[in-house]
């Protein structure tokens, strides 16, 4: 998007959709603006979340370029959605960190990637890193244990807090005037959305991932990558099981609990990843932005590198490959964590909160529906 | 075979063309990203069918639409052709269907309760966009940027046509020639030569590319023309909106709210417009006779918050006198007729007195040209002396007038085209293969 003032640009689009609606089949932004003549700032920050860039709209747009009104909704969105990110973020200041994404988050996992190999070196001996290790126990002595444990719940809760706070004053925006009954009832609904991925589907055929084809990979890969990271969490929730609870230090048998989620999660989430890359350099350039291209890259690259090289310790962990892919497997997931904060990662709690404020819109109109207007006067 | 036209006609016609045996080019007119005619525009298109189906609820009898077609057409049109219409637009959503466009469920969006229509998922376009790419996995050869610039029939049988394609023109060599070029009416000069010097001020609500030049080589080829062509279905539009192509947004749909004043600031009214949604059919020939053929729209706030939204943002003041000045009316005038207008509403219609004041300056819209080439039930192009060529077709509004000879249903032009596209299709591929 070049326009000087993206507000203005999205005005002036978000009036000839209110005006056209052929859309309102293909996602739930357009029956969010129908009948409205003007728009808030609060309703860009909610409208632009609540698109799941599935193209559909630049496709179908009977307005789209060479038309003199020239309509780029995804476009549009995708800017006032970096916007939205960088409005709400906490501390505020990361808004320059993420304005820099493409810069800040490589910026920052190098960072922690020097600082976990500077600290493996400097709690063992240089030769830690060139040992074969076996047996339990055989990761803490790549890393001690209280310094793995403390980085990583370090930098974990600085993501989920930052993530938090961002997503709450985000909510705050863009609330609507609502009891918690209302709230609770939509809840079901956002959730089944949140999943199903429901809105990746264009009213049914699909995305756009090239062109006019639709299809539905972009939300199988999606769905893969976000499971393989959830999985890949419940690894690291069942190996702390295991070494709390059971005091079974890792590594753990190929069998354990801990190492088949790791291994599935980690699989499917480079899979995802990298099918999704492979989709980002087919995409086309006119309904994308570049920055939020970028950013996308950026996340993408970092969960695909995580799980490649969460891969990489399971399978040479009994050689002496380990302790340096151990080392640069950890310093990604801090990296992961410290830079989470201010990556395309938002996306996901700012779309939630979009979908629970469209759940609750959607429940008011269905009571309030007039059934009498007729639509043959076209 | 050849199928001149990319709209959903021309799409018709080369896909039921292709699926009789024929091998097939289509000529469009319009680069790809404009191609698709008006039905680029379509939001919906009329069928009759029995029971609910998952696209339509309810039910829409063929004897409804015979009743209704027969209430705004009158008798004088062709019967063959509307049976044929009829009795396809049963048909016509699922072969649409199979050839990949996606129908909106009811009850999904905000689109309104309708047992008469079915809506595209994602309006024309997508419908367009479906039909090119089934058209292309069939092999059907499509050239864009095409201008046909002649047509000559060839010593003993088939075609030459002329086509000037990125400025340099090439003849093709065909066995069989569709026409579905669209209607008349897109062209400055043919809309000049048709409705006078008044026609300088009016809009085009659909594709430039419609502009009568096929309908003209047809006709002056000893082609039969058809219907009236100064009469049309027109439409108050937004003044400040493009030429062409303004589609629906720009079209004015809050008339019923406020007052109407032409440029001197006189008021205007159309006796028996009301409110009823044919109120835009019987405003665009008023405003089309308004000097310099421009009018405005008068609300207050209390109109504007029940208005629909339009493309463009009205022109707003907090009086009247300022909004005559912003509109350059005479603000007295204006003032008076405004006044007028409020010691005496007419019908339903509301006082304007709550600031700030809005207003929309008006044109006449062109949708279409109540005029086309005469046609039989094959689709073959009838000449003035009666005769016809075996290898000449016309299909969609090109030849809309043999049915359609006055007045207009909602969402008649897209099943129209799409069903004469399909019938012409299947007969140029019978000629063909013999």
């Amino acid at each position: 998007m070049s326009a000087a003032d993206p507000m203005l640009e999205a005005e002036r689009v978000l009036r000839i959709c209110s005006a056209c609606m052929y859309c309102d089949g293909l996602c739930p932004v357009f029956p969010a603006i129908d009948g409205k003549h003007n728009f808030s700032l609060s309703d860009v920050s909610y409208l632009s979340n609540l698109c799941h860039n599935c193209q559909g709209c630049w496709h179908d747009c009977q307005y789209a370029p060479p038309h003199p009104f020239a309509v780029n909704l995804p476009a549009t969105f995708a800017d006032l959605r970096q916007r939205s990110y960088a409005d709400h973020l906490w501390p505020p200041a990361l808004g320059r960190a993420f304005r820099a994404s493409s810069l800040a988050v490589p910026a920052t996992v190098a960072l922690a990637l020097l600082i976990t190999f500077a600290l493996v070196l400097g709690t063992g001996s240089p030769e830690a890193l060139r040992t074969t290790y076996a047996g339990e126990g055989a990761f803490y002595r790549v890393l001690p244990w209280p310094v793995m444990a403390g980085l990583a719940g370090a930098t974990f809760a600085w993501a989920v807090i930052a993530v938090t706070l961002a997503t709450l004053r985000y909510w705050r925006t863009i609330a609507p005037e609502t009891a918690i009954s209302e709230i609770l009832r939509a809840l079901p609904i956002a959730f089944s959305d949140i999943i199903t991925l429901r809105h990746l589907g264009g009213g049914g055929p699909g995305c756009h991932d090239h062109n006019e084809r639709t299809s539905q990979r972009r939300r199988i890969l999606h769905h893969l990558t976000a499971g393989g990271f959830v999985l890949s969490g419940l690894s690291t929730i069942a190996a702390s099981a295991y070494h709390h609870l059971l005091g079974v230090m890792a590594p753990y048998p190929v069998a354990s609990l801990p190492v088949m989620l790791g291994l599935v999660g980690g699989v499917t989430m480079t899979v995802g990843a990298v099918g999704l890359l492979g989709l980002e350099a087919r995409a086309d350039r006119a309904p994308s932005d570049r920055g939020e291209t970028k950013l996308n890259l950026a996340f993408l690259v970092l969960l695909a590198l995580v799980g490649a090289s969460g891969l990489a310790v399971l399978g040479f962990r009994s050689t002496p490959a380990m302790a340096p892919l151990l080392t640069a497997h950890l310093g990604l997931v801090f990296g992961l964590f410290a830079a989470l904060p201010f990556s395309k990662a938002l996306h996901a709690p700012f779309r939630a909160a979009a979908l629970l404020r469209a759940a609750i819109d959607s429940n008011r109109r269905a009571s309030a529906r007039a059934p009498d207007a007729s639509g043959d006067s076209l | 075979m050849t199928v001149i036209g990319g709209g959903i006609a021309g799409l018709c016609a080369a896909i039921a063309a292709r699926r009789g045996g024929a091998a097939v080019r289509l000529l469009e007119a319009a680069p790809r990203p404009l191609r698709g005619g008006n039905a680029r525009h379509g939001r919906n298109f009329r069928l009759t069918h029995e029971t609910p189906l998952d696209y339509v609820p309810d039910r829409y009898t063929a004897d409804e639409l015979r009743a209704e077609l027969r209430s705004v057409t009158g008798e004088e049109t062709d019967r063959v052709l509307t049976e044929a219409l009829i009795e396809r637009s049963y048909s016509i959503a699922g072969w649409l269907i199979e050839h990949g466009v996606h129908l909106q469920p009811p009850g999904t969006g905000v689109m309104p309760y309708s047992r008469r229509t079915a809506f595209p998922l994602g309006g024309g376009k997508a419908m367009i966009n479906a039909l090119y790419a089934s058209a292309e996995r069939l092999g059907i050869a499509i050239n864009y940027d095409s201008e046909v610039r002649s047509i000559l029939h060839s010593e003993g049988s088939g075609w030459t046509v002329n086509v000037r394609s990125t400025g340099a023109d090439a003849p093709i060599r065909t066995r069989s020639v569709v026409v579905c070029a669209g209607g008349a009416g897109a062209d400055p000069a043919w809309l000049r030569a048709n409705f006078g010097s008044t026609a300088e001020g009016w809009m085009v609500r659909g594709t430039p590319y419609a502009d009568g030049r096929l309908l003209d080589l047809l006709i002056g080829a000893g082609g039969c023309a058809i219907g009236d062509p100064t009469t049309c279905h027109v439409v108050p539009v937004d003044a400040r909106g493009p030429q062409f192509d303004g589609g629906i947004v720009t079209r004015i749909t809050s008339i019923p709210l406020g007052v109407v004043v032409d440029r001197s600031g006189a008021r205007i009214d159309v006796v028996g417009a009301g409110s009823q949604p044919t109120h835009y059919a019987k405003w665009g020939p008023r405003i089309a006779a308004c000097p310099g053929q421009i009018a405005y729209l008068v609300l207050d706030t209390q109109g504007l918050a029940r208005a629909a939204p339009s493309a463009l943002a009205p022109v707003t003041a907090p009086n009247l006198g300022e909004l005559a000045a912003a509109l350059q009316i005479d603000p007295t005038a204006l003032l008076q007729s405004i006044e007028d207008f409020n010691a005496a509403p007419a019908n339903a219609a509301r006082t304007i007195a709550e600031p700030p004041f809005a207003a929309y300056p008006m044109r006449p819209g062109l949708t279409f040209v109540h005029y086309g080439i005469k046609v039989d039930a094959t689709m073959r192009v009838v000449q003035a002396d009666g005769r016809r060529h075996d290898d000449l077709f016309a299909a969609g509004m090109i030849m809309a007038a043999n049915v359609l000879r006055r007045g207009y249903l909602a969402g008649l032009g897209i099943t129209l085209s799409a069903v004469f596209g399909q019938i012409a299709g299947e007969e140029a591929a019978r000629h063909v293969r013999g």
